[in-house]
Parts: structure tokens; sequence; C-alpha cells
């Protein structure tokens, strides 16, 4: 049953995934990406990760994609969709740097060994609650990551507002 | 334990109910196929009642107006889900969490008085 879980959701992430790069119409593609959102709260959710699952439903289904459709609302569409979807310039960069990804990605499988790791087993974090044990581990050990965080955050805020903020005639 | 070998049941209710909310909007839109009619003339397809014909195709460019509300948005929506977490163990951290999160606030505070410097929450014409 877990398995069918998981291999339903990793299948259906995988699936859309495709379908999102591939699709000709970025609108449907930003839609397909809502239901891939969900999806990958459910990927989430079978690793007890409940707090991120639920802040993968708040934020990126709820915030971030409201982002994503403003920048498609900001760059032309009629003539993105006419059209090839892949870029045709820079492809072999783009080849390095899947094949870069793919190293890091199959390194990780390679290096996956079952049972629990460090402090947080699943038993502890089920009994003090995934958002509680989370909260230890930010606060405490990931401190400067943490405030790093913050950081990027204010980054974001005055690099869109200095690109996009029209300068006031004198004030 | 090991992950993967058993389920976070807990969350049943919750799938039920998207499950439920999902197939309310598939199956009522779907029956409605064989009980509607669906005799359309040119009169019928026009915009209904005092709507008006589009003027223009709908994908302008929009203004990027929308765009700084949507990433003040976003921003200050993150900067308040970490709050969830420190809020369930600043009392065991003690002192070290409340000051932590306050220069966290500060940097963001700081992005908030640019912003309202800036004025970009002031919606100008």
């Amino acid at each position: 049953m877990v398995q069918l879980l998981f291999f339903y959701f990793a299948l259906v992430v995988i699936g859309l995934g495709l379908r999102i790069v591939t699709c000709k119409n970025p609108v449907h593609s930003v839609l397909l990406m809502l239901l891939l959102f969900f999806h990958m709260a459910g990927l989430y959710l079978l690793l007890n990760a409940e707090f991120l699952a639920a802040v993968q439903v708040i934020v990126y289904a709820g915030a971030i994609l409201v982002l994503y459709l403003f920048v498609l609302f900001l760059v032309n569409l009629r003539e993105e969709i006419k059209m090839s979807p892949f870029v045709q310039k820079g492809k072999w960069a783009g080849l390095v740097a899947a094949l870069a990804l793919l190293i890091t990605f199959l390194r990780g499988v390679f290096n996956f060994t079952l049972g629990p790791h460090g402090q947080y087993t699943i038993e502890k974090v089920q009994q003090i609650t995934h958002t509680k044990a989370m909260g230890e581990a930010i606060y405490t050990t990931y401190i400067l990551p943490f405030e790093i965080a913050g950081l990027i955050l204010l980054v974001a805020v005055i690099g869109g507002l200095a690109l996009a903020k029209k300068e006031d005639k004198g004030a | 334990m090991i992950p993967g070998t058993y389920l976070p049941t807990e969350y049943l209710p919750i799938l039920i109910m998207l499950l439920f909310a999902t197939g309310f909007g598939v199956v009522t839109l779907w029956v409605g196929r064989f009980f509607r009619l669906r005799r359309p003339y040119a009169e019928k397809l026009i915009a209904y009642e005092s709507g008006n014909p589009p003027s223009a195709p709908p994908r302008f460019r929009f203004s990027i107006k929308f765009y700084l509300i949507a990433i003040l948005f976003v921003v200050f929506d993150v900067e308040a889900i970490f709050l969830y977490p420190w809020a369930l163990v600043y009392d065991k951290i003690g002192i070290f969490a409340v000051v932590e999160m306050f220069l966290f606030i500060f940097l963001l505070l700081v992005g908030y008085a640019y912003a309202w410097r800036k004025e970009a929450l002031e919606w100008e014409r």
C-alpha cells in the first residue's frame, strides 16, 4: 500500500514535470504545476514531513505559483506560444548542467542507506511532532542558514523593488 | 521504524476531503453533459446581457505593479511560515531563540521599511 502510494505520487510528479516543460501553453504549465505541488506534498507526507507538506501547499501552491503566473503575464505570451518550447541557444551548457544535476542525484541515490540517520529518528519525530523537531533543528543547529534565508528574502524585496519600482519625481 | 513502511493514517481525512472536492467538480461538470441542452445559435453565443465583446486579446502585458505586490506577499508569507516552528520551540531554547528570531524579523523589517519608503505599498495609477 505504501509502495503503491509512493509510486503513484512519484510517477505523477515525474509525468507532470515532463508535461510542464513540454507544454506549449505556459498557463497550462502553471496549472499543471499546481497539481504537481500537491503530489509533492503527498510525497513529503509519506516521509513523515508533515510541516513540509503543509508548507508545500501553503507557500508553493498558494504564493509562489501566483508569482509564476505574474511572471507569465509580464512577458508577452503570444509570441512565446508560437515558439518551440525548448531553448535552442545554449544547448550544450544546458546539457552539462543537466548531467551535473543527474550525477549529483545518482550519488545521492547510491550513497543512500536504509535505517535511522542522526539525532532525529522517526520515533522521535513522531513523538515530538515534525514541526517541533524541525524548529529545534533550525533554531539551534542551523541558525546561520536561517538568518541567511532572511537575508535572501531581504535581497528579494530590495532587488524586486529596485528593478520594478518607478522612481518618484523629486521625493 | 523505516520510512516507507507505514502510512501517515492521520492524514486520511484530508485525502478523502481532497478526493471529494476534486470529484465534486469533475463529476458535476461531467454528469451535467448528459442532461443539459446544447443548442447554440449566434445570439446565444454573444456576451451575456450587458457584457461587452472583447475589444483586445486578453493576454496583454500586465502592469508590473501586480508583480511587486506578489513578490512582497511571497516574502512575508515565507517569513510567517518560519514563525510556526519557532513558536513551538522558543520556550525550550530560551532567550537565544528570541534574539535570533528578532534578528530575522529585523532583516525583513528593513525590507518592509524600504518598500514603505519606495511607496511600493501605495497603489498609484
